[in-house]
């Protein structure tokens, strides 16, 4: 007769159980993933690349050479030269810095406000939920590129209005995500127990509703740098981001269009970089989807 | 019945998201700093004709006198005039959005017979060198910028190998004579099979572009829920029963893999139009995403304005479709 009971008995969990939290179960399945591994290395590298830029670079971003326009790839010039004669692979190592951080700004601002409206719409519910809802389901009904280009043609073209754009576009995506983790978790016994001893609204959201909405904001973040790395280079490309004589990969791909039969080399690096930093932060997004919210998959 | 309920239900809540998008494409106007007419015709317009845009634009009256305005002209057909060509944009919308249709059409076809054959073999052959390859491709093409796959493909398959036309949509010195202006069928209807080739030649890379994201996510999807299917009691006891492992994959597991693909498919018609814009551009298609991109040049903002919303109907419209023939796959979905 006691066996059974033994079974079933909660406090009958081996140590090991019992002390392994969430972060260190994610973190142990994160670190067998070796494709997720990979993506987390170019990602790193990238960052590395950014913030070293003026080390690693060899020239300045505008520095023009003319005797050595249009040079091919060699061991003086990596990437090869533009047709002004200035270096690529120091272009490409400071677009780095602009593409990360566009990518990184405009996801931190749509995660910022799309998390609130989520958890406003969620816990409150009723009409408020209704509008902020209806509001997500407008916005997601264009097509995101195109939702950018009619904000860009409103602010005008520059860097910060893709920035800009880019997080709103994205601000629905963690909106309804937020909303439907924030509508479970409100049922949850812990927040009604808040509830009963008097904690005010602004409290338990804070500090009970948005710490266990966490998961799916951190996947869903690195997912959506990807994103918006190839939104801003897309952007950039149509002449609605970053203007010349900017780095940005995506807008020196316009500038090198015309280079194309002549220098194809100013066109491959920078694309090869945009590539290769939406492929780390895809990689990692994934890895990080299958460890923390396996359940996001679907 | 139910089925007809269900249609006549998600027709009903299409109303305030149309609404909306209309709401939205007419605040692009409102919300330039400034006064929009000036911004439009520049600062050397004359006061007389920034009065009469002013004018023909409404926008001396209340905004939601102006908005119902708008919707007023919209349910009549009228998306307003191009200030740069001055003619009405639903009179010259259409071979632009038929070559765009086009594109989509030919890519989305690249993109479901390549990326769901490609999911289906890896699933078979699951850990095979054929499924590490597949699969390492999709990741990368899901990463991939098709403005510079575009570029990349003009260099290699048309300046070097001089397989494909670099631009265009047709030979101009023998050009097709547009009936419906999707070319493929305008040069079958006419017989000429010489200039069918011709268009197809043409559209080859571009919708080989577009379709890379789109096959990428499909194969993935594929590979992945026809893996579940497979592993199934109903698969087990069809291969128990003597079934020859082609019917099995593709008559038994590929019939219920196809759900989620299905889903995927409709997301991606959003991405693809999107996608249509910068492949427009590279390979110089005179599409619906490079009408809206001469509209921003131009700050030409009734075409940017209807250029936007057509887009957007058209993309809410294919979701509906697919969701609604997701529900005569799965009927189970109706219900909820």
């Amino acid at each position: 007769m006691g066996e059974p009971a033994q079974k079933l008995d909660p406090v009958n969990k081996s140590p090991q159980e019992e002390t392994i939290s969430p972060w260190k179960e994610a973190w142990r399945k994160f670190r067998k993933n070796k494709i997720a591994l990979v993506g987390t290395s170019i990602v790193f590298f990238f960052i590395l690349i950014a913030i070293f830029a003026p080390l690693i670079a060899p020239q300045g971003i505008n520095e023009q050479d003319l005797p050595n326009r249009l040079q091919p790839p060699s061991s003086d010039f990596w990437f090869g030269t533009d047709d002004f004669g200035r270096d690529i692979f120091s272009r490409v190592v400071f677009g780095a810095r602009l593409s990360l951080t566009v990518g990184f700004l405009a996801v931190v601002g749509s995660a910022i406000v799309g998390s609130m409206l989520g958890i406003i719409a969620g816990y409150y519910g009723k009409w408020v939920d209704t509008i902020i809802s209806r509001i997500f389901d407008i916005m997601l009904a264009f097509p995101s590129i195109l939702l950018a280009i009619a904000v860009v043609s409103i602010l005008g073209p520059s860097l910060r209005n893709a920035l800009i754009a880019i997080a709103i576009i994205n601000i629905p995506n963690f909106g309804r995500l937020i909303r439907s983790r924030v509508l479970s978790v409100k049922e949850e016994e812990y927040i009604m127990a808040a509830k009963a001893i008097g904690m005010s609204d602004s409290r338990i959201l804070f500090s009970h509703v948005l710490p266990n909405s966490m998961t799916p904001i951190i996947v869903q973040g690195s997912l959506a740098i990807a994103t918006a790395i190839l939104e801003a280079a897309a952007l950039g490309f149509l002449g609605l981001g970053a203007q010349i004589p900017e780095p940005e990969w995506g807008a020196m791909l316009a500038a090198s269009r015309a280079l194309l039969v002549q220098a194809p080399w100013t066109l491959f690096f920078p694309g090869l970089a945009i590539m290769l930093a939406v492929l780390g932060f895809n990689l990692m997004g994934d890895g990080l989807r299958d460890a923390l919210d396996p359940k996001m998959k679907t | 019945m139910k089925m007809l309920q269900y249609i006549i239900r998600r027709l009903l809540q299409l109303i305030p998201v149309l609404l909306g998008m209309t709401f939205i494409v007419f605040l692009i106007i409102r919300a330039i700093p400034g006064d929009p007419a000036l911004v439009i015709l520049g600062q050397q317009a004359t006061e007389d004709a920034v009065a009469a845009l002013r004018e023909s634009l409404g926008l001396d009256n209340p905004w939601y006198v102006q908005y119902f305005q708008y919707l007023g002209n919209l349910m009549t057909g009228d998306l307003g005039e191009s200030i740069r060509t001055r003619t009405p944009v639903n009179e010259e919308i259409w071979p632009y959005l038929a070559t765009t249709f086009e594109l989509s059409f030919f890519a989305i076809v690249i993109a479901v017979i390549v990326g769901v054959n490609a999911g289906i073999i890896s699933a078979w052959f699951q850990n095979s060198w054929f499924d590490y390859t597949a699969m390492v491709l999709a990741l990368v093409g899901v990463s991939m910028p098709i403005f510079w796959l575009g570029l990349m493909m003009q260099y290699q398959f048309s300046l070097q190998w001089d397989w494909f036309p670099t631009t265009g949509r047709e030979n101009v010195r023998d050009p097709v004579n547009a009936i419906t202006n999707l070319y493929l069928l305008d040069t079958l209807i006419q017989g000429r099979f010489d200039q069918f080739v011709v268009v197809l030649k043409h559209l080859v890379m571009p919708g080989i572009a577009l379709a890379t994201i789109p096959m990428a996510i499909i194969a993935r999807m594929t590979r992945s829920s026809m893996l579940e299917v497979m592993k199934s009691d109903y698969i087990r006891t069809a291969r128990a029963k003597g079934e020859k492992m082609f019917w099995v994959v593709y008559k038994h597991s590929l019939k219920n893999a196809v759900i989620p693909v299905l889903t995927v498919i409709g997301l991606q018609t959003g991405l693809l139009l999107g996608g249509a814009i910068l492949t427009e551009t590279i390979f110089g298609l005179p599409g619906v995403g490079r009408y809206i991109y001469e509209g921003i040049s131009s700050r030409d903002y009734p075409v940017i304005q209807s250029g936007i919303l057509i887009v957007a109907f058209i993309f809410v419209m294919i979701n509906l479709i697919v969701d609604i023939l997701y529900s005569i796959i799965d009927p189970r979905i109706r219900y909820n």
